[in-house]
C-alpha cells in the first residue's frame, strides 16, 4: 500500500514540475474552446447550445493528449522496467499510475471548466451540470486510454496510433457524457439515467483498464 | 486430429490445400441458391422490392460481428495457449471483417435511402457499427505499424480483447436507443418474427456467407504463412551475403 502511495505521490509530483507537462493539458483545452467561436461564429445562443458538446470534445482531446506521457517517460528512464520487475501486482501498479495521471491532468480540466463556460455563455447549472459530468466520466478517459499507452509504449510508436486506437473506445463516454449534460440543462430526459450509465462506463474501465495496460506491459517488455 | 496438431503450418498448409476447393465449391453453390431464391422472393407489401437488400445486408452485418468473435478467440489463443497459428489467424481475418462490416454500411445506407429517405442516419446501431468499423481499420493499423509480427500479435490480441467488449454494446444498442432502425426480428424471445418466404432465402445467405468468410480466412491464413516464409528465407540470404 505505502509503495502505491508512494507512486501516486512521485508521479503527481513529476507531472506537475518542469518537465511534466500536465498542465499543458488544460492550455491546450483552453486553445481548443477558445477556437471553436472561430469556426462556428460568434452567435453566443448558439454556443450555449453547443457549449457542453465543445466543452466535453476539448476534454476528451486533451486527457488525449496527455496520454502520451503515463508510460512513455517512465520507459525512457528505465523506471518502467523495475516497475514491471517488483514485487507489488502490476494491476495495481498501472492503476495507482492511472489515479496519479488523472488526479495532476484530469482534475485540472474539471477545474478549468467553469471558466470556459463563462466563454461559451453557460449559465451556472449547465456549467456544473457539464463539470459534474466531466467528473464522472474523464476517469474512464483515463483509464481507457491507458490500454492505448501501454500498447504504444511496447511498440514504441505514439501519438497518431495511439489517438487512432483509443478514440474509438471513447465514444460511449462521450455519448453519454454529453448526453447527462444536455438532459440537465433543457431534459426533456432525466439526468440520472445517462449519469449513472456514464458512471457505470467509468466504474467499468476501472475493471477492465489495469488488467488490460497489465498485460500489455508484461507481453510487451521483453 | 486437434488444435495441437495444427500448429505445425506445414501440416496445416496440406491440411488446407486439400479442403480448400471442396469449401469454395461449396460456398459458390450455397452462394448461387441464396441469390436465386433471395431473387424469387416475394416483394415486401411495405418495402417492395428494396427489401431484397436484406438479404445481402444482414449475413455482412451478422459476419462482421462474428469475425470480431473468431478474432477474440485468436486474440486468447495468442494470450493464453501460445498457438502459434493464433496470431495468423487474427491477422488475416481483420482485412476481412474489415470488408464484411463495410459491406454491411454501404448496403444498409444504400436501402436506408429509399425506405427512411436518407442515406445516413445516427441512430445507435449504425453508429456502433460504424465505430466496429474504425476499429478493425485501427486494429490493421496496429498490424502494419509494426515490424516484428509476434510483438504485433500481443498488442493486438489485448485490443480485439477490449473491442470484443463492444460487440455486446451493438447487439443491444436497438434495446437500448430503440430508434430509427428496427429491433431484432430474427434471434429473439419467441421466434421470428420475419416471414418463411423471407426467412429461408436469408438463413441459406448467411451460412453461403459464413462459408465464404472460413474460405476467405484459410486462404488468407495460406498466404500469410508462405508471406512469413519468403520474408525469412529473404533475411537469410541476406544475412549470409553480408556474412
Amino acid at each position: 500500500m505505502t509503495a502505491l502511495a508512494a507512486l501516486i505521490r512521485r508521479d503527481i509530483k513529476i507531472a506537475l514540475r518542469v518537465g511534466g507537462g500536465a498542465l499543458i493539458g488544460v492550455l491546450f483545452f483552453l486553445t481548443v474552446v477558445v477556437l471553436m467561436p472561430f469556426a462556428v461564429g460568434p452567435d453566443l445562443a448558439l454556443l450555449t447550445r453547443l457549449g457542453p458538446a465543445i466543452l466535453w470534445l476539448g476534454a476528451l482531446l486533451a486527457s488525449l493528449l496527455t496520454l502520451d506521457r503515463l508510460f512513455m517517460a517512465d520507459h525512457e528512464d528505465g523506471s518502467l522496467d523495475l516497475i514491471v520487475m517488483s514485487r507489488t501486482p502490476l494491476e495495481l501498479t498501472c492503476a495507482a499510475k492511472a489515479l496519479a495521471h488523472w488526479l495532476a491532468a484530469g482534475l485540472p480540466l474539471i477545474l478549468a471548466t467553469p471558466v470556459l463556460g463563462l466563454l461559451l455563455n453557460l449559465d451556472a447549472t449547465a456549467t456544473s451540470a457539464v463539470a459534474l459530468t466531466l467528473l464522472a466520466g474523464t476517469p474512464a478517459l483515463t483509464f481507457t486510454g491507458m490500454i492505448g499507452a501501454a500498447l504504444a509504449v511496447t511498440l514504441h510508436r505514439g501519438g497518431l496510433l495511439l489517438a487512432v486506437l483509443v478514440l474509438p473506445l471513447s465514444i460511449p463516454v462521450l455519448i453519454f457524457g454529453v448526453a447527462a449534460s444536455q438532459a440537465a440543462i433543457s431534459g426533456p430526459l432525466s439526468f440520472g439515467t445517462p449519469f449513472s450509465i456514464l458512471c457505470a462506463l467509468s466504474l467499468v474501465s476501472l475493471v477492465i483498464g489495469p488488467f488490460a495496460a497489465a498485460a500489455s506491459l508484461r507481453h510487451g517488455l521483453d | 486430429m486437434t488444435l495441437i496438431d495444427l500448429a505445425n503450418p506445414t501440416r496445416f498448409l496440406t491440411l488446407t490445400a486439400r479442403i480448400l476447393p471442396w469449401l469454395a465449391a461449396a460456398t459458390a453453390i450455397l452462394l448461387l441458391v441464396g441469390l436465386y431464391q433471395a431473387a424469387m422472393a416475394p416483394d415486401d407489401y411495405q418495402q417492395g422490392s428494396t427489401v431484397k437488400i436484406m438479404f445481402v445486408h444482414v449475413p455482412n452485418a451478422w459476419l462482421a460481428m462474428f469475425v470480431w468473435g473468431v478474432m477474440s478467440l485468436a486474440a486468447l489463443g495468442t494470450l493464453v495457449w501460445r498457438h502459434p497459428l493464433a496470431d495468423v489467424a487474427a491477422k488475416a481475418a481483420a482485412p476481412i471483417g474489415a470488408a464484411f462490416t463495410f459491406l454491411a454500411l454501404v448496403t444498409g445506407s444504400l436501402w436506408g435511402r429509399p425506405m427512411w429517405g436518407t442515406y445516413w442516419e445516427w441512430d445507435a446501431r449504425l453508429t456502433s457499427v460504424l465505430i466496429m468499423f474504425l476499429m478493425y481499420l485501427g486494429l490493421i493499423a496496429l498490424w502494419r505499424a509494426v515490424e516484428d509480427p509476434s510483438r504485433a500479435a500481443r498488442a493486438a490480441a489485448i485490443l480485439t480483447l477490449v473491442g470484443a467488449l463492444n460487440l455486446p454494446i451493438i447487439k443491444f444498442s436497438v434495446d437500448w436507443w430503440n430508434t430509427l432502425h428496427q429491433p431484432a426480428s430474427v434471434l429473439r424471445m419467441g421466434g421470428p418474427s420475419l416471414d418463411r418466404a423471407f426467412l429461408i432465402p436469408l438463413l441459406v445467405m448467411a451460412v453461403a456467407f459464413s462459408l465464404l468468410f472460413v474460405t476467405l480466412h484459410l486462404a488468407a491464413m495460406r498466404n500469410e504463412i508462405l508471406r512469413r516464409r519468403v520474408r525469412r528465407l529473404q533475411m537469410m540470404q541476406a544475412g549470409r551475403r553480408s556474412a
